[in-house]
């Protein structure tokens, strides 16, 4: 007979492990199934200034990495496999992986978010060689260079912040006249004197002869095109969720976020979706570890009445 | 087989190797980077018929810059000293262990 697991954990990030630790502490036969290795999307910045317990900070691989010791403490057990897709029609569902199929009476999903692309011509093949989504992993490569930061939210502002203290310069395009940041982050940047706004505006085109020169921008309010000369763009518009392996056995948002409310019921009984890959206002590490806990509580009241 | 940690002194033995050589150009600081890295040791350990080596672009510049590489993680596939194949980003170890195939 097939194994049928208690809890099915879909993404080792701070929802999934912490997910993981409350079913395995309530005794609950758990696995998480992680494609690469623990942290998810923490792993992309650098210190983690607001996750409480840490009043030094912390950086998001280590945190990632002791989220799953933590869980792994209490018998959760991982499996490195992505997920292909899922059968949930039936009270054991099924989860098909590159490592072979699982069954579980519960599924949380918790595969988070990968950044959003700007969706314009070359990006894919400047990716990594002019245009970047992680500033903390690769802003040292444009030491003494000049760049553009696209974006205006806390992601963008705080990546703006990093790159101003390495580069020569940068440009933070954004669509609006405002930063959607936080306050925090205001006053730092309007203090660096090598960081210039381009407002309401928008990247219509890469410049490029083989390498990445600059970006031909638009006003949205006057319709001017423009150049910005820059070695390197560093996109931070925000998330894209990571459902394609769901098709249509779940409800999805207009935006592919999974429909669930602060329970994580998604609409499927039995069936969770917890962080960043649920419909929520605030995307954070503490929410998405929040979220772990609820869809691990609910499972269990859910494995109770089976 | 271990991993061979490259720096430009011993960087002949990548080049001159009749295996395919896997490069793991990665920085001690960068959390992909930190999550590649236990994956290539698996690699190593569990393919012979691959040279696999590591780069720390903080050590090695030169090196970094003479692949061009402007991101971490890159991997990079080599045989007989020429680049095959070439990918940014973090990645599963069934995709690596594919580029090392393909």
């Amino acid at each position: 007979m097939e194994k049928v697991y208690d809890v099915l954990i879909l993404g080792g990030g701070p929802a999934g492990y912490t997910a993981a630790l409350y079913a395995s502490r309530a005794g609950l036969d758990t696995i998480l199934l992680e494609k690469m290795s623990a942290g998810g999307q923490m792993t992309l910045t650098g210190d983690i200034d607001n996750y409480p317990g840490f009043d030094e900070g912390v950086d998001g691989f280590t945190l990632g990495m002791k989220m799953q010791a933590g869980a792994e403490r209490f018998g959760a057990k991982t499996e490195y496999a992505e997920v292909i897709g899922v059968d949930f029609s039936k009270q054991n569902k099924r989860v098909v992986t590159t490592n072979g199929e699982y069954l579980s009476k519960t599924v949380i999903i918790a595969t988070g978010a990968n950044p959003r692309e700007l969706g314009i011509d070359g990006e894919a093949e400047l990716t990594g060689n002019g245009v970047h989504y992680c500033a903390h992993c690769d802003g040292r490569f444009y030491k003494d260079k000049t760049v553009a930061v696209v974006g205006g939210g806390n992601s963008a502002v705080a990546d703006a912040l990093y790159l101003s203290r390495l580069v020569k310069k940068v440009y933070l395009i954004h669509r609006r006249d405002t930063l959607r940041a936080t306050k925090i982050y205001h006053e730092p940047l309007m203090k660096c004197d090598n960081v210039e706004f381009v407002w309401d505006s928008v990247v219509k085109e890469f410049i490029t002869d083989g390498k990445l020169k600059g970006v031909k921008v638009q006003n949205l309010k006057t319709q001017d095109l423009s150049e910005i000369l820059c070695e390197g763009v560093f996109i931070s518009i925000g998330r894209k969720p990571v459902t394609e392996f769901l098709k249509d056995e779940i409800e999805l948002d207009s935006n592919r976020y999974i429909v669930a409310d602060e329970t994580t019921k998604t609409n499927i009984a039995g069936v969770f979706a917890a962080g960043d890959i649920r419909t929520k206002a605030l995307r954070q590490v503490v929410t998405a570890a929040s979220d772990g806990a609820q869809a691990a509580h609910y499972a269990e009241e859910y494995l109770s009445k089976l | 087989m271990s991993v061979l940690q490259l720096t430009k002194e011993n960087f002949g033995e990548a080049k001159n190797s009749e295996k395919t050589v896997l490069l793991d150009f990665y920085a001690d600081w960068c959390g992909p980077c930190r999550m590649v890295s236990p994956l290539v040791d698996e690699i190593a350990n569990e393919n012979p018929q691959y040279l696999v080596c590591k780069i720390n672009v903080d050590a090695e510049p030169e090196l970094a810059g003479a692949f061009e590489v402007m991101s971490i993680p890159t991997l990079v596939v080599m045989k007989n000293g020429q680049i095959v194949n070439k990918s940014t980003g973090a990645r599963p170890k069934t995709q690596i262990l594919a580029m090392l195939e393909d």
